[in-house]
């Protein structure tokens, strides 16, 4: 159906009393604004000298998480990687070594490419047993494609960094594996 | 220095532009800095400490920047305007006074009769008169030049020729539509510009900027005081002039790439931003010399600083309570920028003809008749106001507003869809 007038709704602006008509006293009252601005307290962050402060959810660098016992958390279920929508995730599985008692797997191998990464955070989600965690390192850099493939090794070093400089403390409880790791309820 | 000594005045040219070409430079730190801090940033400080070697690095890459002429364009005049944008900018300055100033002396007429051989009292008095006014100073480039007003807007209007070149001559069509924009606006607003200062004229009896800032002192009063809507006038009529926003429509960046200088690069493109720059410098500092007394202020300067401060110490406080003035019209052009929207066309164009035309005619009227039959003249700074809120009255009375206008539309019969007719 084809739009008539009676459909059209008319809004008007007010009218400009004598204030507006004199436009000196508006533009005054602007002045005061801007110049007002001009001695507040500046927004600007110093960048390279001054270190943002980042929300704890920052979704930066992945890093794969130690137990207590120093062993990484990772059970290679591969939740990660199926939920990951970039797949970037590439996990080779190996039985567990012997007197690892709480698991059946681990990750042989375990490779981030960083750069195919969308850091949206799903592996920290989908992982049973909080072993991957998004850091709030975001400056990262490197010089070549292959520098910026992440293994296991590299991933946990990320873990120590973090941990050691305060900056990422381990979200999840730490040391215990998840809850997809304790045995089912007694029935 | 009013006698012509061309050492003198080769210096002092040299120097003056050199100092406007820096203080170009820095106007352009000052215009990011204020822009910065406005929108509650730090600015450029990267470069030296605050960012004050900043114009050294800006300098540096309009020189070293690939120098691009498009295959298009009209090459004799896009070379031609940037050239006539500057030229015209620095010519415009040759009459304003930058620093201490001496009025020539009045004309004085011999009444001798031809043939007669008696020594001429009145000649002698003349060319005494002319021999203290010539051992004097003024830091002007062409004292003593009797249409020194006349000659700034002159030269100003000329400077429009670069705009209409450079816009013309890029064979684009958002350079001619900026260039365009920009020939109607200065032709407008060129009208209330020149009648604005028409009163200022007529109280000191002279063209001359010199005379005008001897006026202001002898009578102890700024101009700005007895005609504060001709100063209003003015400084809307210079922003216009100047392309400044809220009338930078020439160079609408969100709807004309870059206006008139779209396609120019390099330093053809520093020429033409540097010409804008030096326009409102000049401005800026015939606005102090006009309206605002130009060297004199109030308990510092007087009319016997020579014997007070020395010839040394007089230059250097006339020029910089002068310079005082003039910042401070381009730190207003500068917050200003970020006060006022940018007009739309029409509105510029309503705003020049319906009201600042008319205010500025009145205006003369108010001083003329002022003047005619000898009343104070603090009764003009009473017409000023009266004039001013008697517009703003009629602006109540009349004006409807964008949405609803008060002019006749045509309203579309009921039961029509909207765009049939």
């Amino acid at each position: 159906m084809p739009l008539t007038e009676t459909d059209v709704t008319w809004v008007q602006a007010p009218k400009l009393g004598l204030f507006g008509q004199l436009y000196l006293p508006a533009i005054a009252d602007g002045l005061m604004t801007t110049v007002g601005h001009m001695f507040k307290k500046k927004v600007t962050e110093l960048y390279p000298e001054q270190e943002p402060k980042l929300p704890p959810n920052y979704r930066g660098v992945h890093r794969l998480n130690r137990d207590s016992e120093g062993r990484t958390k990772c059970v290679a279920c591969y939740m990660c990687a199926t939920a990951c929508p970039a797949h970037c995730i590439d996990i080779v599985a190996a039985p567990a070594p012997e007197g690892w008692k709480d698991r059946e797997k681990y990750p042989e191998t375990f490779v981030i490419d960083e750069l195919r990464c969308i850091y949206c955070g799903m592996c920290e989600e989908a992982c049973p047993v909080d072993a991957i965690e998004l850091t709030t390192l975001y400056d990262l850099t490197g010089l070549s494609r292959e520098q910026m493939i992440f293994d296991k090794e590299k991933l946990l070093s990320v873990f120590d960094m973090t941990t050691k400089a305060g900056t990422d403390p381990v979200r999840t409880r730490s040391g215990a594996l998840g809850p997809a790791s304790e045995p089912p309820p007694a029935q | 220095m009013p006698t012509f000594n061309w050492i003198f005045t080769a210096i002092f040219i040299a120097v003056l532009v050199g100092a406007v070409l820096n203080t170009v430079a820095y106007l352009i730190l000052a215009e990011r800095k204020i822009a910065a801090w406005v929108q509650d940033r730090l600015g450029p400080n990267r470069v030296g400490p605050w960012g004050l070697l900043q114009p050294i690095v800006d300098g540096g890459k309009m020189f070293l920047k690939e120098d691009v002429i498009p295959a298009h364009v009209d090459r004799v005049f896009f070379l031609l305007a940037p050239m006539v944008a500057f030229g015209t900018a620095m010519l415009a300055i040759a009459v304003v006074p930058v620093g201490h100033t001496v009025p020539p002396p009045p004309p004085m007429l011999s009444m001798k009769a031809p043939g007669d051989t008696a020594p001429d009292t009145a000649l002698q008095r003349f060319e005494a008169v002319q021999k203290t006014y010539a051992e004097q100073f003024s830091f002007v480039v062409a004292p003593g030049l009797d249409i020194g007003v006349l000659y700034v807007f002159a030269v100003g209007s000329l400077a429009v020729y670069g705009v209409i070149l450079a816009g013309w001559s890029a064979n684009n069509k958002y350079a001619l539509l900026g260039s365009l924009r920009s020939s109607a606006q200065i032709i407008s607003y060129e009208i209330p510009l020149g009648m604005s200062i028409l009163g200022v004229v007529l109280l000191a009896g002279s063209l001359n900027p010199e005379r005008i800032i001897a006026n202001q002192i002898d009578g102890e009063m700024w101009n700005v005081f007895y005609m504060p809507l001709a100063f209003l006038l003015f400084l809307t009529s210079v922003f216009a002039e100047c392309n400044r926003l809220p009338f930078d429509l020439p160079e609408a960046e969100q709807e004309l790439v870059g206006g008139y200088h779209t396609e120019y690069s390099s330093l053809k493109l520093g020429m033409l931003l540097l010409a804008e720059y030096a326009h409102m410098i000049t401005t800026s500092f015939l606005m102090s010399a006009l309206f605002f007394g130009g060297w004199h202020l109030p308990g510092l300067t007087t009319n016997n600083d020579l014997a007070l401060y020395g010839p040394w110490g007089t230059a250097l406080i006339h020029a910089a309570v002068l310079a005082a003035k003039m910042f401070c019209f381009i730190a207003l052009f500068m917050v200003v920028r970020w006060t006022i929207p940018r007009f739309r066309f029409d509105q510029l164009m309503a705003l020049a003809w319906k009201v600042m035309i008319p205010l500025a005619l009145l205006n003369l009227v108010c001083v003329l008749l002022i003047l005619q039959f000898g009343l104070p003249m603090w009764s003009m700074t009473v017409a000023s106001v009266v004039l001013f809120l008697a517009a703003g009255l009629w602006g109540v009375k009349t004006g409807g507003n964008v949405t609803a206008p008060k002019r006749k539309v045509r309203k579309l019969p009921p039961g029509l869809p909207v765009g049939a007719v």
